[in-house]
């Protein structure tokens, strides 16, 4: 089990999601500069939270396009599964690799909170030890993950199954209260056709072991290492 | 030669901040503001002496990196 997690100029969840899944797996990650030509061979790549170069221009736009990325896109595509946390999703989404982008949250206010959220897709890489339409308590802290694409596009994930999570209330509704940025279809996370690659707006590292408050985000680790053991 | 570049929203495309500033003139007493779209302007100053290299040029810059298709268009001059 290798796992690699990409370090930007203004990550800073990477530390977080490397104790995650050493803590998980019991196996040292690589930590990989943005800089790097090469991502080290591995099971999995993350992209972790953070504001990589100051969300300059827009969120993700200038590391979509650093010189790591072009090893990892060329990977992603060639079958490596990979993760994208907030900041992490938002790259995602400036490479492509996941369709849409993640606009300014509608309140313009940054959100740091426990949300609530359905696991609609229980069968990717990343959500296989969860159960479908399973209710998950797992942290978010951003101000841009207010999820947007075109009407097709989302008829498109939607009946494909790739929107994966989705904002809901303590009792599994999808209201709007219960959406923290205004994203469309209360859209948390969604990955790509072969469901290897998943970026979501909340922080499953965040709530990994009952010391931090919970556990509901411990499954995400538990699914890929899963996965790679299978 | 320069190239002014302006990236708008797409029309349909919610603008948060746009009705916040819409909401701000209101609240300092501008009447019959009816909508405000916020964009981006930005200049890059080019070595290419050529119009026509320097339009193609300047239009990959956008697609590839300064404007994100899904949301925003944009529009340039060259001077």
């Amino acid at each position: 089990m290798k796992a690699s997690v990409i370090v930007f100029p203004g990550s800073n969840c990477d530390r977080d999601v490397k104790v995650a899944i050493e803590a998980v797996t019991g196996k040292p990650v690589n930590m990989i500069w943005h800089g790097d030509a090469t991502v080290p061979a591995s099971d999995v790549i993350v992209l972790p939270g953070g504001f990589s170069y100051g969300d300059y221009l827009r969120c993700g736009a200038m590391a979509a396009h650093s010189p790591i990325m072009r090893d990892v896109v060329r990977k992603a595509k060639a079958g490596t599964p990979v993760l994208g946390i907030c900041n992490g999703f938002q790259v995602l989404c400036e490479t492509e690799l996941l369709p849409g982008t993640l606009q300014r949250n509608a309140s313009l206010q940054f959100v740091c909170r426990d949300v609530w959220l359905r696991v609609e897709n229980a069968s990717t890489f990343f959500t296989n030890q969860y159960r479908k339409n399973e209710i998950i308590r797992v942290p978010v802290g951003h101000g841009d993950g207010n999820y947007f694409a075109a009407r097709e596009t989302l008829d498109d994930l939607e009946s494909s199954g790739r929107v994966v999570l989705r904002y809901v209330d303590r009792h599994g509704k999808a209201t709007p209260e219960a959406n923290p940025n205004g994203a469309q279809r209360n859209i948390a996370g969604i990955c790509d056709p072969t469901g290897r690659v998943l970026g979501l707006m909340p922080h499953p590292e965040r709530l990994f072991e009952p010391a931090l408050g919970g556990t509901d985000g411990r499954r995400f680790f538990e699914s890929m290492l899963t996965r790679i053991a299978a | 030669m320069k190239a002014r570049i302006k990236i708008t929203l797409k029309t349909g495309v919610l603008d948060p901040q746009g009705k916040a500033i819409l909401n701000a003139l209101g609240a300092l007493g501008f009447a019959g503001v009816e909508d405000v779209r916020q964009g981006k302007y930005i200049e890059v100053d080019l070595a290419e002496t050529d119009a026509s290299k320097a339009r193609e040029t300047v239009d990959k810059m956008c697609r590839d990196l300064l404007a994100n298709m899904v949301i925003e268009n944009y529009a340039f001059e060259l001077v």
